[in-house]
């Protein structure tokens, strides 16, 4: 085996940037089949009614029209199912491709038409009359529950995780921090909206779907199920992604309609969705109300926790499930001792757009609300925000570290980390110890400006599998096929340098391939920062077993013995230089030159990190600026650091607005009110702060050889959390911050006192 | 429908529209240059933008007639070959870039900021950059590429 080549750990600049840069990407919206026709989305302008009928008359006069379907066209079409986190009781509120005879979201696709242009389609789109009997709407997770229909409640399910003797702790407990907290309605917003076209081969039986992302496989062998057709007969593509997120990429409506219209109409269809379309239809996340009280010692050391939460689930249960309950009660622990523990999450359905994961699902709000509970136990012991955490860290001596609590099928088993020896570096980084000195002179003069610290384990490396196949050509090329999938976020040059490294391949000579079905039997795509772990270890899996492949071959043909044999930059020769030497393709066009590997992990790892923010607001605008943001983040080996920084810097910025300006607003008949990026509001280069960025490799997992842990997440998951602590600081008014995003009209209420620290 | 011709990098391009096509629309369907990408169809995200008689525009905001006969570059038209220009390769050296959707805008706004005003100020330059979104970098990678983009295009 031949390792450190020094390619990884570099900071290799990435293979996809040419085409991205030249304008040569191939987006969904960028495919195009001769003959193909386009389809418009009919939705519901109700929050919630009774669908009496659908009148298509004047839709298919238009001209240009070729087909309008309402669900009696799809009703033996099952609904979409659940891909992870199923709970059976959840199957009745799953979502049909049409609404049925009830609309339950304003966005709710009631019918669909087709047409030979795109403004045809859109243009009799408005001529669909849809006749609804308007019901009463329920709007908040924590309001008393309603019907969904057949006698079914809103409340779907309840999460309930818990260990230890809850009841003793909080007996015995020194004093009872409680809190309610809210984080608010917001969503990955990818720039590219979502876009799905199919075509169908009658000669060969065979539909395509383009436009695929994230999960493509299983997405392939759904739509496969759910049109009543063999797996191998249907293929799905992924191009170009613009930015996943968590949202983009799941199984929609959308996507099983253009595949059962090619089927049906046998023409290519093309579906690309408009930028409101994406704001009240593709999924919403993290809306969240929590109450949470911590039993604590005289040291404000934790007891116990019992949390109770509401999910806004919005009109559906889509393809996550209970995903983002499930991992908020098993991730609110952070990377705390805590004894006795008890989550109860109430998944509730609302009359607003269905909701699933979104970057650092579960973790984004439950890192808040332990966070910002943290911050309360030390107002309340009377010490400082870092000996507080310090006194509840898990210690290094003490991983691994089982949670008795498990999430996606797995047991959450902290395997590896160094809490404190983290927070030192991140402390260190910002320069605390002067910062606070000057940020009290500031406040002296008059300025709101504060500093908050926030502490979280993230979650990556889901398995349970991932296959590579890695072919070398004759012409000198490899080629390695991955199930995985690309979002921007770097999959392919990640790959190649881990290859590279292993097999001695040059880089510039190794091609990627990613999210095609039609190329490798199975594959579980990227989510929850699992490529570069699970993926990049069957690639190092694959490339040590071709490396041996290569040499034994070699040795044949240049009679010498395999092991005196290295490869170096595609170049097969004795370590002692002597010899003649012969090029891997010279090799490859002698004898076949394929290796595959499986690599599977029954547990997942855990990278950990701090957030530091520097706040400052504005006293008569209630207006937060983000002075300095830093985030030490452990990520066990760096594949890439300079795309490892790329993704903590970006997570931040979502993270940002989800913690000051982005959220999902509704009025009182749940009319959506954030359709536009006028009422949408993500930062741009202005509000972002300069984010400075530790990369730590102190605690490598052991679950893994290279010793890999996901950096995907990292950035986003403390940002509410640090934010609310530095606004409260900036006030100087500890628990002051009860709610996400923090928008100018809320914080602006909090300083007039209108809206209170809620602390009891 | 109108009958126009857009002049795109260089190129004539002879097409039949309605008077509602978008330049955006035409530019992607009508001229088959798919570089420039749609965002949100209401002139916020500026994915769309490209150079209409060296002005940075948002291509979903102009209709197709407008920009008939005006000179019209797109993303497509940056490189020299194999040669790319100076914003693109610092883009590509500074990570200004993930998922790419927003690149082709971000690369137009720039260029056809520094071309007019080669000696703007960073801050003068931010406000610049914050009239277009970005969902992956956080821009601190487009505001390192566009500043060392920048200086090599100053440099004689």
């Amino acid at each position: 085996m031949t390792q450190g080549r020094g390619l990884v750990g570099q900071s290799v600049l990435r293979k996809e940037d040419g085409p991205l840069l030249r304008g040569e990407g191939r987006f969904a919206a960028d495919i195009n089949f001769p003959g193909q026709l386009y389809m418009r989305v009919v939705r519901s302008p109700q929050a919630h009614g009774v669908l009496r009928g659908v009148d298509a008359t004047a839709a298919l006069a238009h001209p240009g029209v070729r087909a309008v379907w309402t669900f009696a066209d799809v009703a033996e079409i099952p609904p979409i199912d659940f891909r992870l986190t199923r709970i059976e009781t959840l199957a009745p509120y799953r979502q049909t491709v049409l609404a049925q005879d009830r609309v339950r979201y304003v966005g709710d696709p009631v019918a669909v038409v087709f047409a030979d242009s795109a403004f045809a389609a859109e243009d009799a789109a408005e001529l669909v009359e849809l006749h609804i009997d308007e019901l009463p709407v329920i709007l908040h997770a924590d309001a008393p529950t309603g019907e969904f229909r057949d006698g079914l409640s809103t409340e779907t399910a309840v999460i309930l995780k818990q260990y230890g003797d809850l009841d003793a702790a909080f007996d015995g407990a020194h004093a009872t921090v409680a809190l309610s907290l809210k984080i608010g309605r917001h969503s990955g917003v990818a720039l590219e909206t979502r876009g799905a076209i199919a075509r169908y081969n009658a000669e060969r039986d065979r539909l395509e779907m383009y436009g695929a992302a994230k999960v493509p496989h299983w997405n392939r062998d759904q739509i496969a199920r759910m049109l009543g057709r063999k797996p191998e007969s249907v293929n799905l593509f992924e191009g170009h992604v613009g930015g996943g997120f968590g949202i983009r990429g799941e199984l929609y409506p959308e996507d099983v309609l253009v595949c059962l219209a090619a089927l049906r109409m046998q023409r290519p269809i093309k579906w690309i969705e408009d930028r409101r379309e994406n704001l009240i239809a593709a999924n919403h996340s993290r809306q969240q109300t929590h109450h949470i009280r911590a039993a604590i010692d005289a040291d404000g050391r934790f007891l116990g926790i019992d949390a109770e939460y509401f999910h806004d689930q919005g009109g559906y249960m889509r393809t996550h499930a209970a995903t983002v309950p499930d991992l908020t009660a098993a991730m609110l622990p952070g990377p705390y001792r805590v004894p006795a523990y008890r989550a109860t999450g109430h998944i509730r359905l609302t009359n607003k757009t269905p909701g699933g994961t979104y970057r650092a699902p579960g973790r984004y709000e439950s890192t808040f609300v332990r966070e910002r509970l943290m911050d309360a136990i030390a107002t309340r012991i009377g010490v400082d925000v870092i000996e507080i955490r310090r006194r509840n860290l898990i210690d290094t001596s003490e991983m691994p570290y089982a949670r008795k609590l498990e999430t996606l099928g797995t047991d959450v088993v902290l395997d590896s980390g160094n809490y404190a020896g983290l927070l030192d570096k991140a402390l260190a980084g910002i320069g605390w110890d002067e910062l606070q000195r000057s940020l009290a002179q500031r406040r002296a003069a008059g300025e709101l400006v504060g500093a908050g610290l926030a502490m979280f384990v993230e979650k990556s490396g889901l398995g349970p599998f991932d296959d590579v196949r890695i072919a070398i050509e004759p012409s000198g090329g490899v080629e390695i096929v991955t199930g995985a999938a690309s979002v921007g976020q770097g999959v392919e040059t990640v790959m190649a340098q881990i290859c590279a490294d292993t097999l001695g391949a040059t880089y510039d000579r190794i091609r990627v391939v990613h999210g095609q079905t039609d190329r490798i039997g199975r594959g579980l795509g990227a989510f929850a920062s699992r490529v570069t772990v699970m993926t990049g270890e069957a690639v190092r899996l694959a490339s040590v077993t071709l490396h041996e492949l290569v040499c034994k071959a070699a040795a044949d043909m240049m009679q010498t013995d395999s092991r005196d044999l290295e490869i170096v930059a595609g170049l097969v020769s004795r370590r002692d230089g002597t010899g003649p030497s012969m090029s891997i393709g010279e090799v490859a066009a002698a004898t076949e030159l394929v290796a595959d590997a499986t690599f599977e992990s029954r547990h997942m790892n855990y990278p950990y990190g701090v957030h530091i923010a520097v706040a400052s607001v504005a006293r008569d605008t209630g207006a937060v600026t983000v002075e300095r943001y830093l985030v030490a983040y452990d990520v066990g080996k760096a594949v890439n650091p300079m795309l490892v920084e790329g993704q903590i810097v970006g997570g931040v910025a979502q993270g940002i607005g989800g913690a000051l300006y982005e959220e999902f607003l509704y009025d009182d008949r749940g009319e959506p009110l954030s359709v536009t990026f006028a009422d949408y509001l993500m930062p741009t280069a202005r509000e972002m702060p300069h984010v400075e960025v530790i990369i730590a490799e102190d605690a490598p997992s052991p679950l893994n050889p290279m010793g890999l842990k996901g950096a995907g997440e990292g950035g986003t998951n403390a940002v509410g959390a640090a934010m609310a602590a530095a606004i409260d600081a900036a006030l100087g008014r500890p628990g002051a911050v009860t709610e996400l995003p923090v928008t100018p009209q809320r914080l602006y209420a909090v300083m007039k006192g209108n809206i209170g620290n809620n602390q009891h | 429908m109108s009958d126009i011709v857009l002049h795109v990098n260089g190129q004539n391009h002879a097409i039949r529209v309605e008077p509602r096509r978008t330049l955006v629309d035409a530019l992607r369907e009508d001229c088959g240059l798919t570089g420039t990408h749609i965002g949100c169809e209401h002139g916020v995200c500026g994915a769309c933008t490209v150079l209409v008689d060296g002005e940075p525009v948002r291509a979903c905001l102009m209709f197709a007639e407008q920009a008939a006969g005006k000179p019209i570059r797109t993303v497509e038209g940056l490189a020299n070959g194999d040669a790319m220009h100076p914003m693109q390769t610092a883009f590509m050296e500074h990570h200004g870039l993930q998922c790419g959707f927003c690149t082709p805008g971000f690369l137009m706004l720039a260029i056809g900021v520094l071309e007019k005003e080669p000696d703007i100020s960073d801050d003068d330059m931010l406000d610049v950059l914050a009239s277009n979104l970005c969902r992956c970098t956080g821009y601190q990678n487009i505001i390192k590429a566009v500043r060392a983009a920048a200086a090599q295009m100053r440099a004689p």
